[in-house]
């Protein structure tokens, strides 16, 4: 990747952290902590790795996207906004009465978006679906989900995992926001999934492990799970819960607790100077 | 009479039948050869999946081939599809309005010698609850496979409810059959009582008008092969037309037909409602037929509630 490319696809991340910060305070509630950590993921997958089509959200051949934590859907509009699935106007919208923005990441209302998640623990299975439907009608598009390091305590997941494994499913990549926090506290404690990896591995997945900050290592592991054949690839995004806001970061209470002003105030310059660095 | 069939069977014999459409892919979860998905997964294998025992990923699996625009089948008892599976259905394939068909087989009380834990008796209420759902009950094998070809052409959420018990044909009682999604049929003109049913239940209503009409009492047999969208219309037309309604149903008196004919009534014409099912309580292992009588799931019930509903009319009660 070009330094041009990585620059765009940071300035991107920034851009979807400020959009989806703005949205969540004009709302008065919503999901920092885990928004922020995806924001490179959904960077490289919306503005570099993904087949899709703004002007047509229901193109037959666009690769399908899964967000299995759906309750980090103020990240994803901000994404669909920026790439133009419509008008950056209406992420003020979110969570309002009157709005298609629902509080969790919602497919009937919303253009592209591919599946409806909230209740977590489904949306592995409901990728498994559709990258299996590709298979089956000779289809050539590739599914991504992006699921929470929480999220993997629930059990559906390893179903979904293992009938991954058995359909050899080499067109879908699953990918673990690997933030190490969760609504009670840290994912350590209450119930760990460690090690990740090798779950992954012994129901029959390829696995990398990267940083899920460095837009490079998120392209690339992307590309490698391209060119494997044969078995499905998760990548474990190790992440940091807040990621890009110093008051946001690695802090439990903004899983989906309310920032004070102050904490809004420090957050939007914060991300302002990140974007005048990567412009200047 | 005719060949006893059970719903099941005639359902796997219908989904092969229509499963020429290239779109159809069917789901199972290890029981193929219960539900009879067994049929289809022989004639197009190439459409077929057995995802093993794990019925919240074989739903949400469903819900991702009806993203890509696929009619997806998928397929377990209904204490694991509709009970196991709530969640998935609620929140992957009704609320995003996804065409996925969920066919809960050995339903009810007649599933029988394996017991409380796979008879449920709850599956009508908890997807009746759901909004958006279609919840079809067919009560015999004609009646099967119109519903299936019914659902096919319905572009949205669907609910099957089969049985194991083999029943005989009722559907030929009237004349036009004609299967339409949440309309009801009149099997039998009647005036004095009404006696509502649906799935395995309408030939036990059928026969108890019978009975009633060698006592001079004419009651008229509804059968409400959609529990959702609901019959609204001829249940109050029923209703005011017979004065008094019994419900039957092989499900837990709370929440199903019973409940559905009482919310409707309640709401419009006040006559006396009269309910025949599982009184809220688990079931045992016995053979079927034991079973719907150790429940009070028999005809000889049902002609009881009839005589007690037409009593409530003419205020004797």
């Amino acid at each position: 990747m070009d330094i041009e490319k990585k620059r765009d696809l940071e300035r991107i991340a920034v851009k979807i952290r400020k959009e989806s910060l703005q949205a969540i305070k004009t709302a008065g509630s919503g999901h920092v902590g885990g928004s922020f950590s995806i924001a490179e993921l959904l960077s490289v997958l919306y503005f570099h790795e993904m087949h899709i089509d703004p002007e047509n959200p229901k193109m037959e051949d666009r690769d399908r996207f899964v967000l299995s934590k759906g309750h980090c859907a103020p990240a994803v509009y901000a994404a669909l906004a920026i790439k133009g699935f419509f008008p950056m106007e209406d992420l003020a919208t979110l969570r309002r009465i009157d709005s298609y923005l629902s509080g969790h990441i919602e497919m009937k209302h919303v253009p592209g978006v591919d599946m409806s998640a909230g209740s977590l623990g489904q949306g592995l299975s409901a990728a498994v679906g559709m990258a299996l439907s590709a298979k089956t009608y000779q289809k050539g598009y590739r599914t991504y989900c992006i699921l929470g390091d929480g999220e993997l305590q629930e059990g559906q997941v390893w179903e979904a995992a293992m009938s991954a494994g058995k359909f050899k499913l080499d067109n879908l990549v699953a990918i673990v926001d690997s933030n190490k926090l969760q609504l009670d506290g840290t994912v350590e404690e209450i119930m760990s999934p460690l090690p990740i990896d090798k779950k992954f591995e012994s129901f029959g997945w390829n696995t990398i492990t990267i940083n899920g900050h460095d837009v490079t290592q998120i392209a690339k592991a992307l590309g490698q799970a391209r060119e494997k054949k044969g078995i499905p690839t998760a990548i474990i995004a190790e992440t940091t819960k807040g990621k890009g806001c110093s008051v946001f970061e690695n802090q439990v209470r903004f899983h989906g607790g309310r920032p004070t002003e102050a904490e809004f105030h420090i957050a939007f310059k914060e991300l302002d100077s990140r974007r005048k660095e990567l412009e200047g | 009479m005719s060949e006893k069939i059970a719903s099941r069977v005639a359902y796997g014999k219908a989904l092969c039948e229509f499963g020429n459409n290239p779109d159809i892919v069917a789901l199972d979860a290890d029981l193929a050869s219960c539900t009879m998905s067994v049929n289809f997964a022989e004639q197009y294998p190439e459409r077929f999946y057995n995802i093993g025992i794990a019925e919240a990923n074989m739903i949400d699996i469903a819900a991702g081939f009806a993203a890509t625009g696929k009619i997806a089948f998928c397929h377990s008892f209904a204490m694991f599809t509709a009970g196991r599976g709530y969640d998935q259905i609620r929140n992957c394939v009704a609320y995003p309005h996804l065409n996925v068909k969920v066919v809960g087989s050995h339903a009810g009380l007649t599933v029988g010698e394996d017991g409380a834990t796979h008879q449920c008796i709850e599956d009508v209420s908890l997807m009746r609850t759901i909004p958006d759902m279609t919840v079809v009950i067919p009560c015999d094998a004609r009646e099967t496979r119109e519903a299936v070809k019914a659902m096919i052409a319905y572009d949205g959420p669907c609910y099957l409810r089969t049985s194991r018990l083999a029943v005989e044909e009722i559907t030929d009682r009237v004349k036009d059959y004609k299967f339409e999604l949440g309309k009801g049929i009149i099997l039998k003109e009647g005036r004095d009582v009404t006696i509502a049913a649906y799935g395995i239940m309408v030939q036990k209503a059928y026969a108890a008008a019978e009975e009633l009409e060698k006592e001079g009492i004419s009651a008229r047999v509804i059968n409400l092969h959609t529990m959702k969208p609901f019959d609204k219309e001829l249940i109050l037309a029923s209703a005011k037309e017979t004065g008094a309604i019994v419900t039957v149903e092989e499900h837990n008196i709370i929440g199903g037909l019973g409940s559905a004919v009482s919310e409707v009534i309640a709401e419009n014409v006040l006559v006396p409602v009269e309910r025949v099912g599982v009184e809220d309580e688990f079931g045992h292992s016995g053979p079927a037929e034991a079973l719907l009588e150790r429940y009070g799931l028999t005809v000889e019930n049902i002609v009881g509630k009839a005589k007690s509903a037409i009593e409530r009319k003419a205020g004797k009660k």
